[in-house]
Protein backbone atom coordinates (compact mmCIF):
# COMPACT_ATOMS: atom_id res chain seq x y z
CA UNK A 1 0.00 0.00 0.00
CA UNK A 2 1.27 3.41 -0.87
CA UNK A 3 1.63 5.44 2.36
CA UNK A 4 1.55 8.73 0.44
CA UNK A 5 -1.70 10.42 -0.51
CA UNK A 6 -2.36 9.72 -4.20
CA UNK A 7 -2.16 13.36 -5.27
CA UNK A 8 1.55 13.66 -4.37
CA UNK A 9 4.13 12.87 -7.06
CA UNK A 10 6.58 10.02 -6.65
CA UNK A 11 10.00 10.73 -5.20
CA UNK A 12 12.33 11.75 -8.03
CA UNK A 13 14.98 9.25 -9.05
CA UNK A 14 17.96 9.13 -6.73
CA UNK A 15 21.08 10.58 -8.34
CA UNK A 16 23.24 7.85 -6.79
CA UNK A 17 22.67 4.82 -4.64
CA UNK A 18 23.97 5.06 -1.08
CA UNK A 19 26.27 2.07 -0.55
CA UNK A 20 27.22 0.03 2.50
CA UNK A 21 31.00 -0.32 2.86
CA UNK A 22 32.43 -3.58 1.50
CA UNK A 23 35.37 -5.24 3.24
CA UNK A 24 37.83 -4.26 0.54
CA UNK A 25 38.27 -2.12 -2.57
CA UNK A 26 40.89 -1.62 -5.25
CA UNK A 27 40.86 2.10 -4.48
CA UNK A 28 39.51 3.96 -1.47
CA UNK A 29 39.15 7.72 -1.90
CA UNK A 30 39.11 9.65 1.38
CA UNK A 31 36.88 12.69 0.96
CA UNK A 32 33.62 12.97 -0.95
CA UNK A 33 34.00 16.53 -2.16
CA UNK A 34 34.37 17.68 -5.73
CA UNK A 35 37.93 16.43 -6.11
CA UNK A 36 37.20 13.01 -4.61
CA UNK A 37 34.10 12.55 -6.76
CA UNK A 38 35.83 13.71 -9.95
CA UNK A 39 38.74 11.38 -9.22
CA UNK A 40 36.35 8.47 -8.76
CA UNK A 41 34.60 9.30 -12.03
CA UNK A 42 37.80 9.46 -14.08
CA UNK A 43 39.24 6.33 -12.40
CA UNK A 44 36.18 4.48 -13.68
CA UNK A 45 35.82 6.22 -17.03
CA UNK A 46 39.43 6.68 -18.14
CA UNK A 47 41.08 3.73 -16.44
CA UNK A 48 38.33 1.13 -16.05
CA UNK A 49 38.87 0.96 -12.29
CA UNK A 50 35.38 0.65 -10.81
CA UNK A 51 36.01 -1.21 -7.54
CA UNK A 52 36.22 2.19 -5.84
CA UNK A 53 34.74 3.63 -2.66
CA UNK A 54 34.40 7.33 -1.91
CA UNK A 55 34.36 7.78 1.88
CA UNK A 56 32.83 10.96 3.24
CA UNK A 57 32.59 11.80 6.93
CA UNK A 58 29.52 14.01 6.44
CA UNK A 59 27.30 14.08 3.39
CA UNK A 60 28.62 14.16 -0.15
CA UNK A 61 30.02 17.54 -1.16
CA UNK A 62 29.03 19.16 2.14
CA UNK A 63 32.47 20.62 2.89
CA UNK A 64 34.26 23.17 0.74
CA UNK A 65 32.37 21.95 -2.34
CA UNK A 66 29.24 23.46 -0.76
CA UNK A 67 31.02 26.58 0.44
CA UNK A 68 33.08 27.95 -2.43
CA UNK A 69 32.28 30.93 -4.65
CA UNK A 70 32.22 28.78 -7.83
CA UNK A 71 34.72 30.82 -9.84
CA UNK A 72 36.37 29.03 -12.76
CA UNK A 73 39.39 30.45 -14.58
CA UNK A 74 42.84 29.40 -15.77
CA UNK A 75 44.78 32.68 -15.95
CA UNK A 76 47.66 31.65 -13.72
CA UNK A 77 51.18 32.94 -14.18
CA UNK A 78 53.45 29.92 -14.38
CA UNK A 79 53.54 27.23 -17.06
CA UNK A 80 52.91 24.47 -14.52
CA UNK A 81 49.74 26.14 -13.25
CA UNK A 82 48.51 27.12 -16.70
CA UNK A 83 48.90 23.45 -17.67
CA UNK A 84 46.62 21.98 -15.04
CA UNK A 85 44.11 24.84 -14.75
CA UNK A 86 43.71 25.18 -18.53
CA UNK A 87 43.26 21.41 -18.77
CA UNK A 88 40.50 21.81 -16.20
CA UNK A 89 38.88 24.69 -18.10
CA UNK A 90 38.86 22.67 -21.35
CA UNK A 91 37.16 19.83 -19.47
CA UNK A 92 34.63 22.27 -17.99
CA UNK A 93 33.76 23.33 -21.53
CA UNK A 94 32.54 19.82 -22.34
CA UNK A 95 31.54 18.63 -18.90
CA UNK A 96 27.76 19.01 -19.06
CA UNK A 97 27.71 16.81 -22.14
CA UNK A 98 30.21 14.36 -20.70
CA UNK A 99 28.33 13.92 -17.41
CA UNK A 100 24.91 14.20 -19.03
CA UNK A 101 23.94 16.64 -16.32
CA UNK A 102 23.28 20.41 -16.29
CA UNK A 103 25.92 22.36 -14.36
CA UNK A 104 24.84 25.95 -15.11
CA UNK A 105 28.34 26.46 -16.47
CA UNK A 106 28.45 30.07 -17.63
CA UNK A 107 31.50 31.53 -19.37
CA UNK A 108 30.86 35.12 -18.40
CA UNK A 109 34.54 36.03 -18.06
CA UNK A 110 36.60 37.17 -15.11
CA UNK A 111 38.19 40.56 -14.45
CA UNK A 112 41.23 40.70 -12.17
CA UNK A 113 41.54 44.35 -11.21
CA UNK A 114 44.79 46.25 -10.87
CA UNK A 115 44.93 49.10 -8.34
CA UNK A 116 48.59 50.14 -8.33
CA UNK A 117 51.45 50.49 -10.77
CA UNK A 118 52.89 47.25 -9.40
CA UNK A 119 49.53 45.52 -9.99
CA UNK A 120 49.49 46.87 -13.54
CA UNK A 121 52.96 45.55 -14.32
CA UNK A 122 52.26 42.13 -12.82
CA UNK A 123 48.91 41.92 -14.58
CA UNK A 124 50.31 42.77 -18.01
CA UNK A 125 53.07 40.24 -17.43
CA UNK A 126 50.46 37.64 -16.53
CA UNK A 127 48.44 38.42 -19.66
CA UNK A 128 51.55 37.84 -21.77
CA UNK A 129 52.41 34.63 -19.92
CA UNK A 130 48.83 33.39 -20.34
CA UNK A 131 48.89 34.01 -24.09
CA UNK A 132 52.17 32.15 -24.47
CA UNK A 133 50.46 29.21 -22.77
CA UNK A 134 47.38 29.37 -25.02
CA UNK A 135 45.20 30.80 -22.25
CA UNK A 136 42.87 33.57 -23.43
CA UNK A 137 43.77 36.85 -21.75
CA UNK A 138 43.48 40.55 -22.45
CA UNK A 139 44.60 43.73 -20.72
CA UNK A 140 41.75 46.22 -20.34
CA UNK A 141 41.86 49.93 -19.58
CA UNK A 142 39.50 51.28 -16.90
CA UNK A 143 37.06 52.38 -19.62
CA UNK A 144 37.09 48.90 -21.13
CA UNK A 145 36.53 47.45 -17.66
CA UNK A 146 33.45 49.65 -17.40
CA UNK A 147 32.19 48.32 -20.74
CA UNK A 148 32.49 44.71 -19.55
CA UNK A 149 31.03 45.43 -16.12
CA UNK A 150 29.14 48.76 -15.99
CA UNK A 151 28.62 48.73 -12.22
CA UNK A 152 32.34 48.90 -11.37
CA UNK A 153 33.41 52.28 -10.00
CA UNK A 154 36.38 53.50 -12.08
CA UNK A 155 36.63 57.02 -10.70
CA UNK A 156 40.20 58.03 -9.80
CA UNK A 157 38.93 59.56 -6.55
CA UNK A 158 38.68 56.39 -4.50
CA UNK A 159 41.13 54.85 -2.08
CA UNK A 160 42.16 52.10 -4.52
CA UNK A 161 41.33 53.33 -8.02
CA UNK A 162 40.92 50.82 -10.84
CA UNK A 163 43.91 51.26 -13.15
CA UNK A 164 42.90 48.44 -15.44
CA UNK A 165 42.26 44.72 -15.36
CA UNK A 166 43.13 41.42 -16.90
CA UNK A 167 40.18 39.77 -18.60
CA UNK A 168 39.76 36.09 -19.35
CA UNK A 169 36.55 35.77 -21.43
CA UNK A 170 36.41 31.94 -21.16
CA UNK A 171 36.37 32.06 -17.35
CA UNK A 172 33.08 31.95 -15.46
CA UNK A 173 31.05 30.16 -12.84
CA UNK A 174 29.14 26.90 -12.43
CA UNK A 175 26.60 25.65 -9.91
CA UNK A 176 28.81 23.89 -7.36
CA UNK A 177 26.15 21.48 -6.04
CA UNK A 178 25.23 20.39 -9.55
CA UNK A 179 28.90 19.73 -10.31
CA UNK A 180 29.17 17.44 -7.30
CA UNK A 181 25.90 15.70 -8.08
CA UNK A 182 26.85 15.29 -11.74
CA UNK A 183 30.15 13.63 -10.88
CA UNK A 184 28.58 11.51 -8.13
CA UNK A 185 25.79 10.29 -10.38
CA UNK A 186 28.13 9.49 -13.27
CA UNK A 187 30.64 7.72 -11.01
CA UNK A 188 27.93 5.71 -9.26
CA UNK A 189 26.54 4.67 -12.66
CA UNK A 190 29.98 3.25 -13.45
CA UNK A 191 29.97 1.20 -10.23
CA UNK A 192 31.64 3.46 -7.64
CA UNK A 193 30.33 3.14 -4.06
CA UNK A 194 29.38 6.43 -2.37
CA UNK A 195 29.66 5.92 1.39
CA UNK A 196 28.50 8.83 3.49
CA UNK A 197 28.78 9.37 7.26
CA UNK A 198 31.94 7.29 7.23
CA UNK A 199 34.85 9.12 8.85
CA UNK A 200 38.37 7.80 8.39
CA UNK A 201 40.01 7.43 11.80
CA UNK A 202 43.22 5.69 10.81
CA UNK A 203 45.36 4.37 7.97
CA UNK A 204 46.87 0.87 8.09
CA UNK A 205 50.48 0.90 6.95
CA UNK A 206 52.53 -2.29 6.79
CA UNK A 207 56.17 -2.38 5.61
CA UNK A 208 55.90 1.11 4.21
CA UNK A 209 52.76 0.29 2.22
CA UNK A 210 49.19 1.31 2.92
CA UNK A 211 46.82 -1.64 3.21
CA UNK A 212 43.55 -0.07 4.23
CA UNK A 213 41.66 2.50 6.22
CA UNK A 214 39.96 2.40 9.60
CA UNK A 215 36.64 4.17 9.72
CA UNK A 216 33.72 4.88 12.02
CA UNK A 217 31.94 2.15 10.05
CA UNK A 218 34.68 -0.44 10.46
CA UNK A 219 37.96 -1.27 8.73
CA UNK A 220 38.14 -1.32 4.93
CA UNK A 221 41.04 -2.94 3.09
CA UNK A 222 42.37 -1.14 0.02
CA UNK A 223 45.03 -1.77 -2.59
CA UNK A 224 45.40 1.97 -2.97
CA UNK A 225 44.27 4.92 -0.88
CA UNK A 226 43.80 8.37 -2.42
CA UNK A 227 43.47 11.29 -0.01
CA UNK A 228 41.26 14.19 -1.05
CA UNK A 229 40.41 15.64 2.34
CA UNK A 230 41.06 19.36 1.72
CA UNK A 231 41.22 21.22 5.06
CA UNK A 232 41.65 17.98 7.01
CA UNK A 233 44.49 16.64 4.85
CA UNK A 234 47.11 17.15 7.57
CA UNK A 235 45.01 15.14 10.02
CA UNK A 236 44.37 12.25 7.63
CA UNK A 237 47.92 12.07 6.22
CA UNK A 238 49.16 12.19 9.80
CA UNK A 239 47.52 8.78 10.38
CA UNK A 240 50.24 7.36 8.11
CA UNK A 241 52.99 9.54 9.53
CA UNK A 242 53.13 11.70 6.38
CA UNK A 243 53.83 15.37 7.09
CA UNK A 244 52.42 17.90 4.63
CA UNK A 245 53.44 21.57 4.27
CA UNK A 246 49.92 22.78 5.01
CA UNK A 247 48.22 25.21 7.33
CA UNK A 248 44.44 25.00 7.71
CA UNK A 249 42.56 28.30 7.81
CA UNK A 250 38.93 29.39 7.74
CA UNK A 251 37.88 31.06 4.49
CA UNK A 252 34.66 33.04 4.54
CA UNK A 253 32.11 33.94 1.91
CA UNK A 254 28.67 35.47 1.85
CA UNK A 255 25.64 36.03 -0.34
CA UNK A 256 23.20 38.91 -0.61
CA UNK A 257 19.47 38.66 -0.96
CA UNK A 258 18.18 37.86 -4.46
CA UNK A 259 18.57 40.82 -6.79
CA UNK A 260 17.79 41.63 -10.40
CA UNK A 261 20.68 40.81 -12.73
CA UNK A 262 23.18 43.65 -12.27
CA UNK A 263 26.56 41.96 -12.46
CA UNK A 264 27.35 40.33 -15.80
CA UNK A 265 30.80 38.88 -15.09
CA UNK A 266 33.16 37.92 -12.25
CA UNK A 267 35.28 40.62 -10.63
CA UNK A 268 38.27 39.84 -8.44
CA UNK A 269 40.61 42.18 -6.65
CA UNK A 270 43.57 40.87 -4.71
CA UNK A 271 44.53 44.30 -3.47
CA UNK A 272 41.25 44.98 -1.70
CA UNK A 273 40.55 41.33 -0.85
CA UNK A 274 37.24 40.66 -2.48
CA UNK A 275 35.76 38.73 -5.37
CA UNK A 276 32.20 39.05 -6.59
CA UNK A 277 29.85 37.40 -9.03
CA UNK A 278 26.09 37.08 -9.27
CA UNK A 279 24.59 33.62 -9.11
CA UNK A 280 21.95 32.54 -11.60
CA UNK A 281 19.32 32.80 -8.88
CA UNK A 282 20.30 36.42 -8.26
CA UNK A 283 22.40 36.47 -5.10
CA UNK A 284 25.62 38.42 -5.16
CA UNK A 285 28.29 35.92 -4.14
CA UNK A 286 31.34 37.38 -2.44
CA UNK A 287 34.46 35.79 -1.06
CA UNK A 288 36.96 37.18 1.41
CA UNK A 289 40.56 36.44 2.25
CA UNK A 290 41.45 33.72 4.74
CA UNK A 291 41.36 34.30 8.47
CA UNK A 292 45.00 34.62 9.55
CA UNK A 293 44.98 32.15 12.44
CA UNK A 294 44.98 28.39 11.87
CA UNK A 295 41.63 26.83 12.67
CA UNK A 296 39.47 23.85 11.80
CA UNK A 297 36.27 25.68 12.68
CA UNK A 298 34.04 26.37 9.70
CA UNK A 299 33.53 29.97 10.68
CA UNK A 300 35.67 33.07 10.77
CA UNK A 301 35.94 36.46 12.42
CA UNK A 302 33.50 39.24 11.61
CA UNK A 303 36.13 41.89 10.98
CA UNK A 304 37.19 39.94 7.87
CA UNK A 305 33.63 40.19 6.51
CA UNK A 306 33.51 43.85 7.43
CA UNK A 307 36.69 44.62 5.45
CA UNK A 308 35.44 42.56 2.55
CA UNK A 309 32.16 44.48 2.45
CA UNK A 310 34.00 47.80 2.65
CA UNK A 311 36.14 46.76 -0.31
CA UNK A 312 33.10 45.56 -2.27
CA UNK A 313 31.22 48.80 -1.61
CA UNK A 314 34.06 50.92 -2.87
CA UNK A 315 34.24 48.93 -6.09
CA UNK A 316 30.45 48.64 -6.44
CA UNK A 317 28.66 51.62 -4.86
CA UNK A 318 25.40 50.18 -6.25
CA UNK A 319 25.60 47.41 -3.60
CA UNK A 320 25.11 49.93 -0.76
CA UNK A 321 21.47 49.02 -0.17
CA UNK A 322 21.85 45.27 -0.64
CA UNK A 323 21.39 43.10 2.42
CA UNK A 324 23.62 40.26 3.45
CA UNK A 325 21.56 37.10 3.53
CA UNK A 326 24.04 34.55 4.80
CA UNK A 327 27.72 34.23 5.68
CA UNK A 328 29.66 31.02 6.22
CA UNK A 329 33.16 29.58 6.35
CA UNK A 330 35.07 26.56 5.16
CA UNK A 331 38.45 25.16 6.16
CA UNK A 332 41.10 25.49 3.46
CA UNK A 333 44.57 23.93 3.37
CA UNK A 334 47.17 26.45 2.32
CA UNK A 335 50.70 25.68 1.08
CA UNK A 336 53.76 27.95 1.29
CA UNK A 337 53.75 28.61 -2.49
CA UNK A 338 49.95 28.84 -3.00
CA UNK A 339 50.08 25.83 -5.31
CA UNK A 340 48.60 22.40 -4.62
CA UNK A 341 50.29 19.13 -3.70
CA UNK A 342 49.21 16.27 -5.97
CA UNK A 343 51.03 12.99 -6.27
CA UNK A 344 52.83 10.21 -4.48
CA UNK A 345 53.73 10.09 -0.78
CA UNK A 346 56.60 8.37 1.04
CA UNK A 347 54.10 5.59 1.84
CA UNK A 348 53.60 3.19 -1.06
CA UNK A 349 50.12 3.11 -2.64
CA UNK A 350 49.10 6.18 -0.62
CA UNK A 351 48.43 9.24 -2.77
CA UNK A 352 47.75 12.80 -1.80
CA UNK A 353 45.76 15.63 -3.35
CA UNK A 354 45.68 18.70 -1.12
CA UNK A 355 46.89 22.24 -0.69
CA UNK A 356 44.42 23.79 -3.14
CA UNK A 357 43.91 26.49 -0.54
CA UNK A 358 41.31 29.00 -1.57
CA UNK A 359 40.91 27.86 -5.17
CA UNK A 360 40.24 24.15 -5.61
CA UNK A 361 36.78 24.35 -7.18
CA UNK A 362 37.93 25.57 -10.61
CA UNK A 363 40.37 22.67 -10.85
CA UNK A 364 37.78 19.98 -10.06
CA UNK A 365 37.63 18.15 -13.43
CA UNK A 366 41.31 18.76 -14.22
CA UNK A 367 42.63 17.45 -10.93
CA UNK A 368 40.18 14.55 -10.99
CA UNK A 369 41.53 13.58 -14.41
CA UNK A 370 45.21 13.88 -13.40
CA UNK A 371 44.86 12.43 -9.90
CA UNK A 372 42.99 9.42 -11.30
CA UNK A 373 45.89 8.87 -13.71
CA UNK A 374 48.36 9.15 -10.84
CA UNK A 375 46.48 6.64 -8.70
CA UNK A 376 45.78 4.23 -11.56
CA UNK A 377 49.31 4.10 -12.94
CA UNK A 378 51.34 4.82 -9.80
CA UNK A 379 53.08 7.63 -11.73
CA UNK A 380 52.21 11.32 -11.68
CA UNK A 381 50.33 12.61 -14.73
CA UNK A 382 52.63 15.07 -16.58
CA UNK A 383 50.31 17.92 -15.59
CA UNK A 384 50.54 17.23 -11.85
CA UNK A 385 54.18 16.08 -11.79
CA UNK A 386 55.35 19.66 -11.02
CA UNK A 387 53.09 19.66 -7.94
CA UNK A 388 54.82 16.78 -6.16
CA UNK A 389 55.51 16.86 -2.44
CA UNK A 390 59.28 16.83 -3.01
CA UNK A 391 59.30 20.29 -4.62
CA UNK A 392 59.66 21.68 -1.11
CA UNK A 393 62.95 19.80 -0.80
CA UNK A 394 64.26 20.48 -4.30
CA UNK A 395 63.20 24.11 -4.05
CA UNK A 396 61.30 23.96 -7.35
CA UNK A 397 58.31 25.85 -5.98
CA UNK A 398 55.43 27.09 -8.14
CA UNK A 399 54.85 30.50 -6.60
CA UNK A 400 51.32 31.57 -7.48
CA UNK A 401 50.79 34.16 -4.76
CA UNK A 402 50.40 36.82 -7.43
CA UNK A 403 47.60 34.99 -9.23
CA UNK A 404 46.17 33.19 -6.30
CA UNK A 405 47.01 34.25 -2.78
CA UNK A 406 43.87 35.98 -1.64
CA UNK A 407 41.34 35.62 -4.37
CA UNK A 408 42.19 32.26 -5.82
CA UNK B 1 36.06 36.97 16.64
CA UNK B 2 38.57 35.90 19.25
CA UNK B 3 39.07 37.64 22.56
CA UNK B 4 42.80 37.39 23.18
CA UNK B 5 44.41 38.15 26.53
CA UNK B 6 47.63 40.02 25.79
CA UNK B 7 50.02 39.22 28.68
CA UNK B 8 50.69 42.96 29.05
CA UNK B 9 47.42 44.66 28.09
CA UNK B 10 44.75 42.16 29.04
CA UNK B 11 41.84 40.91 26.94
CA UNK B 12 41.52 42.63 23.57
CA UNK B 13 39.69 42.10 20.32
CA UNK B 14 41.33 39.82 17.72
CA UNK B 15 41.37 42.70 15.22
CA UNK B 16 44.15 44.34 17.30
CA UNK B 17 46.49 41.41 16.80
CA UNK B 18 48.78 40.07 14.11
CA UNK B 19 49.22 36.33 13.75
CA UNK B 20 52.64 34.70 13.72
CA UNK B 21 52.01 31.00 13.20
CA UNK B 22 53.56 28.14 15.13
CA UNK B 23 55.57 29.04 18.23
CA UNK B 24 58.83 27.50 19.43
CA UNK B 25 60.34 26.93 15.97
CA UNK B 26 64.03 27.46 16.57
CA UNK B 27 66.36 28.64 13.83
CA UNK B 28 68.84 25.79 13.15
CA UNK B 29 72.17 26.23 14.95
CA UNK B 30 74.15 25.46 11.81
CA UNK B 31 71.97 25.77 8.70
CA UNK B 32 74.81 24.83 6.37
CA UNK B 33 75.09 21.46 8.08
CA UNK B 34 71.47 20.51 7.33
CA UNK B 35 70.45 18.19 4.53
CA UNK B 36 68.02 19.55 1.94
CA UNK B 37 65.33 17.48 3.62
CA UNK B 38 66.04 19.00 7.05
CA UNK B 39 66.21 22.51 5.63
CA UNK B 40 62.87 21.99 3.86
CA UNK B 41 61.36 20.85 7.17
CA UNK B 42 62.55 24.00 8.88
CA UNK B 43 61.54 26.31 6.06
CA UNK B 44 58.19 24.97 4.84
CA UNK B 45 56.70 22.47 7.30
CA UNK B 46 54.77 23.57 10.37
CA UNK B 47 52.53 21.61 12.67
CA UNK B 48 48.87 21.81 11.67
CA UNK B 49 47.04 19.98 14.46
CA UNK B 50 43.31 19.80 14.95
CA UNK B 51 43.56 20.45 18.67
CA UNK B 52 46.01 22.27 20.94
CA UNK B 53 48.46 24.50 19.07
CA UNK B 54 51.17 26.75 20.50
CA UNK B 55 51.26 29.88 18.34
CA UNK B 56 52.66 33.40 18.21
CA UNK B 57 50.66 36.62 18.30
CA UNK B 58 51.74 40.23 18.19
CA UNK B 59 49.60 42.93 19.80
CA UNK B 60 50.07 45.05 16.67
CA UNK B 61 47.50 47.76 17.53
CA UNK B 62 48.41 47.80 21.22
CA UNK B 63 51.75 47.32 22.97
CA UNK B 64 53.27 45.87 19.77
CA UNK B 65 54.89 43.03 21.71
CA UNK B 66 54.99 39.39 20.67
CA UNK B 67 53.75 36.62 22.92
CA UNK B 68 52.63 33.01 22.68
CA UNK B 69 49.26 31.37 23.14
CA UNK B 70 48.00 27.81 23.31
CA UNK B 71 44.71 27.58 21.40
CA UNK B 72 42.54 24.64 20.45
CA UNK B 73 42.14 24.86 16.67
CA UNK B 74 39.05 22.64 16.81
CA UNK B 75 37.17 25.02 19.14
CA UNK B 76 39.22 28.27 19.02
CA UNK B 77 39.31 28.20 22.85
CA UNK B 78 42.50 29.80 24.19
CA UNK B 79 43.95 27.70 27.00
CA UNK B 80 46.95 29.82 27.93
CA UNK B 81 48.90 32.93 27.00
CA UNK B 82 52.54 33.40 28.01
CA UNK B 83 55.46 35.66 27.29
CA UNK B 84 58.17 34.99 24.74
CA UNK B 85 61.00 33.03 26.35
CA UNK B 86 58.71 31.23 28.76
CA UNK B 87 58.18 27.52 28.18
CA UNK B 88 54.86 26.23 26.89
CA UNK B 89 52.69 25.70 29.96
CA UNK B 90 52.18 22.09 30.90
CA UNK B 91 48.60 20.80 30.81
CA UNK B 92 47.84 22.92 27.77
Amino acid sequence: MNPLPPHLPDHPDRLWRSAEPKRSYDVVIVGGGGHGLATAYYLAKNHGITDVAVLERGWLAGGNMARNTTIIRSNYLWDESAGIYEHALKLWEGLEEDLGYPLLFSQRGVLNLAHSLQDVRESVRRVNANRLNGVDAEWLTPEQVKEVCPIVEISPDVRYPVLGATFQPRAGIAKHDYVAWGFARAAADLGVDMIEHCEVTGLDVRDGRVTGVRTTRGPIAAKKVALAAAGHSSVVAGFAGVALPLQSHPLQALVSELLEPVHPTVVMSNAVHVYVSQAHKGELVMGAGIDAANSYRQRGAFHIIERQMAAALELFPVFARAHVLRTWGGVVDVTPDASPVVGLTPVEDLYVNCGWGTGGFKATPGVGWCYAHTVATGEPHPLNAPFSLDRFTTGRLVDEHGAAAVAH
Amino acid sequence: MLLIACPWCGPRDEAEFHYGGQAHVAHPDDPAALSDEEWARYLFFRDNPKGLFAERWSHAAGCRRWFNAVRDTATNEIHAVYRVGEPRPVNS
